[in-house]
């Protein structure tokens, strides 16, 4: 199994280099998590915010409070709710599929107000120029209001992004192996907890600095005034 | 009145990165002298009083105020740039009114007057809250001095942010268009303001502004700037009737062109209350 | 077990985690202003402490750190409580986000400020604490309302330190009853309902600060 290859713990340095390769197999899990779990937030909350936006308020408020309740309990919670709650009704995920769904959710309440703010904030004589050409709605969003909001919204995405990798962590709760928990178990069997701990704060430091540096840099390459679709 | 400059500028440069604002800039302002600075915009008009109130640093040259350096200090027969101590003395002797007043807007009128005395000054609390009342009755805004300056208009913030400058009792007071941020209708109680400080006392003020009516009152001398020098000064008689530079000229009626209803200098008092 | 009975143990997790919730909060906003201040001072070596406290907490994971504190601290000579391990972890990690949002509000306040108070001769701290920060508060308040209630969310790690906040007691009758639902719905009702208060008192708080900074005018 994964921590059966033996440390070297004649020196403090051979002991961190010998467990790297493991710490670099949780954060492989760490990033996967990550990616699944914004993916998931991305696509949950665009529902979230359109019915959210409905003019009805009979479903509105309801979403309101709904993201709400979920942006306002923690993680961690959610996280034991789904990894308990889910397989008494017969649906049975692994452990990292099951943390991967609880990032999506917490986050998707998030997403679903960055939505909202980056179409808001496009202009009413916009929507009212594009009606009084007449073009279909679909084609007004495929047209004008989606390509304008992007640039709005993926500068906060990003930083929802790297919040996200933050809180992977959360996920060795429920006995996923990303990198955090791997650094604990080698803790626990070696009793040394001081290596691997500060190694992973330096892996998720160069982690969150890698993902601002290229969130700033898609943030920089965005035209302000929009990007065409086709 | 040929006594020593109670300001004077030296073959001052000031750049802003490669944007020279001012060149060999020679200028001096005498004790209880009341100039007036014109000019078109960006000519560097702010520049010279923010350079007095030491808010902007000089690249060369040299600045004094009743002579003594204000850039520099002399150490060891050698000329350096000066010590935060040696500005803190020195901006004792100034006093600048703002084109958008700055009052605190945390502080009532009141203590917006006191605090620099009391603390900066360290004169006593009730010596300090008496000078202030009797500024405030100059500026007439006795009334409202409980008051926040969310709740003032334009044309009372800037009397009592004119109050609050000469707290400090300055040797020389600047002010940067102290009326163009402000509705028409309350520009004359400050101007009004600003005339009794030029009849009842002896101060010395320069003032940036583009009212001819205040300048033909109250101005000793009015300079015209254009791209960061004194392209023409005299009496307000001289430059305003009998301009010699075309410049002068052209700016004066784009002036009266733009203002005219502002310029008229009869006023009455508390117009805005 | 009973819903009463459950409520009353679950209720006596409640009171560890608002009680976690309060006091990293409070030192929270402390390091929020010492170290927010501190990357602004003149002197070097303050900026650079400031500055890296901030990097370091921010660019890592809170449960890293509280591990760290936890497990790691101890090989240096220094054992931590697990009530001292998470209210450390919690307060230094929410006081870094916390000093850039005072640093920004500072930053924001216009510089007609800070120029008639140079005009007036006010020394640099007097300035700050006279006229920068009372005007910059209001500012710091609702994203100040966000990270309290993100602090509130963060403390329900503690619980992974063996703390007996409202998540552990949860884990801990899940575990003996297997009555899953009703703890958990439960448990995140009575998050919500404490974040809903956290919110409220944030918002009285900016309210008071607004009328004591002098910007409701009449005019
Ligand atoms: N902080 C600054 N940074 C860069 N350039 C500046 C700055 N302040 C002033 N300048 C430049 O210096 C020049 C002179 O500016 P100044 O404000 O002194 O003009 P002014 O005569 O007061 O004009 P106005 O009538 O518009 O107030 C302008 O070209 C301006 O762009
Ligand atoms: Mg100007």
């Amino acid at each position: 199994m994964l921590f059966n290859i033996p440390w070297n713990l004649s020196s403090n340095w051979t002991f961190a280099w010998s467990i790297l390769p493991i710490l670099l197999i949780g954060l492989e899990v760490t990033i996967k998590a990550t990616i699944f779990g914004f993916l998931l937030a991305l696509i949950l909350g665009l529902p979230l915010a359109l019915l959210r936006a409905v003019p009805f308020r009979i479903i509105s408020w309801p979403t309101a409070v709904l993201i709400e309740f979920i942006r306002d309990t923690p993680l961690l919670v959610q996280v034991y709710f789904v990894y308990y709650v889910l397989p008494d009704y017969g649906l049975i995920f692994s452990a990292f599929l099951t943390g991967t769904i609880a990032l999506g959710i917490q986050y998707s309440a998030y997403t679903a107000e960055v939505y909202r703010a980056g179409l808001e904030a496009i202009p009413q004589g916009q929507w009212e120029a594009a009606k009084a050409l007449s073009l279909q709605t679909r084609r007004i969003y495929r047209d004008i209001v989606i390509p304008q909001a992007i640039p709005r919204i993926v500068p906060a995405m990003g930083n929802y992004l790297i919040s996200i990798i933050k809180d992977t962590p959360i996920l060795s709760a429920v006995t996923v192996l990303e990198v955090l928990n791997v650094a604990k178990i080698i803790g626990d069997r070696t009793f040394r907890y001081l290596i691997p701990l500060s190694m992973v704060g330096g892996l998720f430091l160069i982690l969150t600095v890698i993902s601002s540096v290229l969130v700033r840099y898609i943030e920089r390459r965005l035209p302000k005034e929009g990007i065409p679709l086709k | 009145m040929k006594q020593k400059p109670i300001a004077r500028f030296e073959k001052v440069l000031k750049k802003f990165g490669d944007n020279v604002v001012l060149n060999e800039f020679d200028f001096e302002v005498y004790p209880g002298e009341k100039v007036v600075l014109m000019g078109p915009s960006g000519s560097g008009k702010t520049t010279v009083l923010r350079i007095l109130m030491t808010l902007e640093d000089i690249q060369d040259g040299v600045v004094y105020i009743e002579e003594e350096l204000l850039w520099h200090e002399q150490k060891h027969g050698k000329r350096v740039a000066a010590s935060n101590a040696h500005l803190r003395k020195m901006r004792k002797k100034v006093g600048m009114v703002f084109q958008l007043f700055n009052l605190f807007p945390n502080m009532s009128v009141l203590r917006n007057i006191t605090e620099a005395p009391i603390h900066v000054l360290k004169i006593p609390r009730k010596e300090a809250i008496k000078r202030a009342e009797d500024l405030l009755e100059m500026v007439g805004m006795t009334a409202q001095k409980n008051m926040h300056p969310a709740q003032l208009s334009g044309g009372q913030q800037q009397r009592v942010a004119i109050a609050r400058a000469l707290a400090m009792r300055p040797k020389i007071i600047l002010f940067d268009e102290p009326t163009s941020a402000l509705d028409p209708e309350m520009v004359g109680s400050v101007l009004d303001v600003m005339r009794k400080l030029a009849d009842e006392h002896d101060l010395t003020m320069l003032v940036v502004t583009h009212e001819m009516g205040f300048a033909q009152d109250v101005a000793d001398r009015v300079c015209m700037f254009d791209h960061g020098r004194i392209i023409e000064a005299g009496t307000p008689q001289e430059i305003f009737t009998t301009p010699k530079e075309e410049r002068t000229r052209q700016f004066l009626n784009s002036v009266i062109n733009r203002e005219d209803t502002v310029t008229a200098p009869t006023v009455q008092p508390d117009r805005d209350k | 077990m009973t819903y009463t009975q459950m409520i009353l143990v679950l209720l006596n997790g409640f009171k560890v985690t608002v009680w976690v919730t309060l006091i990293s909060t409070v030192m929270g906003g402390i390091f929020s202003f010492a170290f927010g201040i501190g990357k602004m001072s003149r002197f070097w070596p303050v900026r650079i402490i400031s500055d890296g406290y901030i990097e370091i907490f921010r660019g890592t994971s809170l449960l890293v750190q509280l591990f760290w504190l936890f497990y790691a601290l101890p090989l240096l000579g220094v054992s931590l409580s697990p009530m001292s391990a998470g209210i450390w972890a919690l307060s230094l990690n929410i006081g870094a986000y916390g000093a850039e949002v005072v640093r920004g509000a500072i930053l924001a306040v216009d510089t007609g400020q800070y120029e008639a108070a140079k005009a007036l001769n006010f020394t640099p701290s007097r300035t700050l604490w006279k006229v920068l920060i009372p005007q910059a508060v209001v500012e710091m308040m609702p994203p100040f309302g966000n990270l309290v209630v993100q602090n509130m969310k963060d403390s329900a790690l503690v619980s992974l330190i063996t703390l007996s906040d409202l998540t552990f007691k949860a884990q801990t009758i899940r575990n003996e009853t297997l009555q899953t639902v009703p703890i958990y719905v439960i448990t995140l009702l009575l998050y919500f309902l404490l974040a809903l208060v956290l919110t409220g008192i944030m918002k009285w708080l900016e309210r008071i600060l607004t009328t004591a900074s002098g910007r409701e005018g009449v005019r």
